[in-house]
C-alpha cells in the first residue's frame, strides 16, 4: 500500500460506513477482545444495571476507526493514536468514521477523528498522528 | 468514596508476558469487520513485507486483558466496577508487532484526578508494552469513576 497523494490540512479520509452493530456483532467482539463485562452481551445484567438494553463496547467504535486509518495508510506510518468516549453506543445503531488532516509539520500529519451514528449522536472523538514524508 | 492517589500510584499491577496468537488476531479482525487481507491471511501479510499477521491498531488493550484479574486494580482500590466507564484510551506506537511474538505488558497507575466535587474520579493507567527488552508502544487508559453519593 502506498500513501495517498497530496496529503495536507483540510485532507479528508474515505468514511467508513458501518452496518448497524448486531447483537451477534456485540458477542463475537466480546470473545475476540477479551473484554467479557456482560452488560454488552447480557440483556438481564443490562436491566439490573438499569438500563433498557445493551450498549456497544467503546473499544469496538475505537477499532473501527482504526480500520479508516489503515484503509488510509500502512499502519506503521500511524505514530500515535488517541480517542475519548463522549457518549454510548446503543446496539443496532449504526456508526460512520470520519477523518480530515487538521496540520502537516516535518512530514507528520494529525488527523482529526470522529464516530458519529445515523441520529447524530457524536460516540468517539480522538486524533492520530501519521508519518507522511 | 475517595480514591487514595497515594495508594493508587504504589499499588502494584503485575505485568503479564503473553505470546500474539495469530487465530486470536483474526478472529479479531472478524469481529470488527476487517476484510483487508493483510489482517486476516498470513499470506497476504507476508506479502506486503509483514513476518506474519500484524497486531492492529487497538489489539494492545485486549492483550492486556489476558491477565487474570484484568480489573482487580479497581476492585483493590475500593471501586464498584458497576460505576466505572471507559473515559479515554490512547496509544503511541514504536514498532510493529506481530503473530508470534512474545510481548510484556507493564501497567501502573499515573494519577487519579477528581472533578466536580468528588462525584467523578479520573483513574490514569498506563502500559508499557516490550518486545525483547525494547519498548514497542505503550498505552494509556483513563477510566471515569462516578460517584453518586458525592457531594459537589
Amino acid at each position: 500500500m502506498t500513501l495517498p497523494p497530496d496529503v495536507q490540512p483540510g485532507t479528508e479520509l474515505p468514511n467508513l460506513s458501518l452496518e448497524p452493530i448486531s447483537r451477534a456483532t456485540l458477542a463475537l467482539f466480546a470473545g475476540a477482545s477479551g473484554d467479557h463485562n456482560p452488560i454488552h452481551i447480557d440483556l438481564d445484567v443490562a436491566h439490573d444495571a438499569g438500563l433498557d438494553d445493551v450498549f456497544a463496547h467503546g473499544m469496538l467504535s475505537m477499532a473501527y476507526l482504526g480500520r479508516l486509518l489503515t484503509a488510509w495508510v500502512p499502519q506503521e506510518r500511524i505514530r500515535s493514536y488517541r480517542v475519548r468516549f463522549v457518549a454510548i453506543t446503543p446496539v443496532h445503531a449504526r456508526p460512520t468514521c470520519i477523518g480530515r488532516v487538521i496540520s502537516v509539520d516535518d512530514g507528520l500529519a494529525t488527523i482529526e477523528l470522529a464516530v458519529t451514528l445515523a441520529d447524530g449522536t457524536t460516540t468517539l472523538t480522538g486524533d492520530a498522528t501519521v508519518a507522511v514524508d | 468514596m475517595a480514591i487514595d492517589v497515594r495508594r493508587a500510584k504504589a499499588l502494584r499491577l503485575e505485568p503479564i508476558t503473553v505470546t500474539v496468537e495469530r487465530g486470536r488476531l483474526a478472529f479479531f479482525a472478524k469481529a470488527v469487520g476487517q476484510t483487508d487481507p493483510v489482517y486476516v491471511d498470513p499470506d497476504a501479510a507476508k506479502a506486503a513485507g509483514y513476518p506474519d499477521l500484524p497486531v492492529p491498531l487497538t489489539y494492545f488493550f485486549s492483550l492486556e486483558l489476558e491477565s487474570p484479574d484484568p480489573f482487580g486494580y479497581l476492585t483493590a482500590l475500593g471501586i464498584d466496577l458497576r460505576h466505572v466507564l471507559h473515559g479515554e484510551q490512547s496509544f503511541t506506537y514504536y514498532a510493529l508487532v506481530h503473530a508470534g511474538d512474545t510481548v510484556t505488558l507493564r501497567p501502573r497507575i499515573v494519577d487519579v484526578v477528581t472533578k466536580k466535587g468528588g462525584a467523578l474520579e479520573f483513574v490514569i493507567k498506563r502500559t508499557d508494552i516490550i518486545r525483547d527488552g525494547m519498548p514497542v508502544a505503550e498505552a494509556v487508559a483513563t477510566v471515569v469513576v462516578r460517584n453518586p453519593e458525592a457531594q459537589p
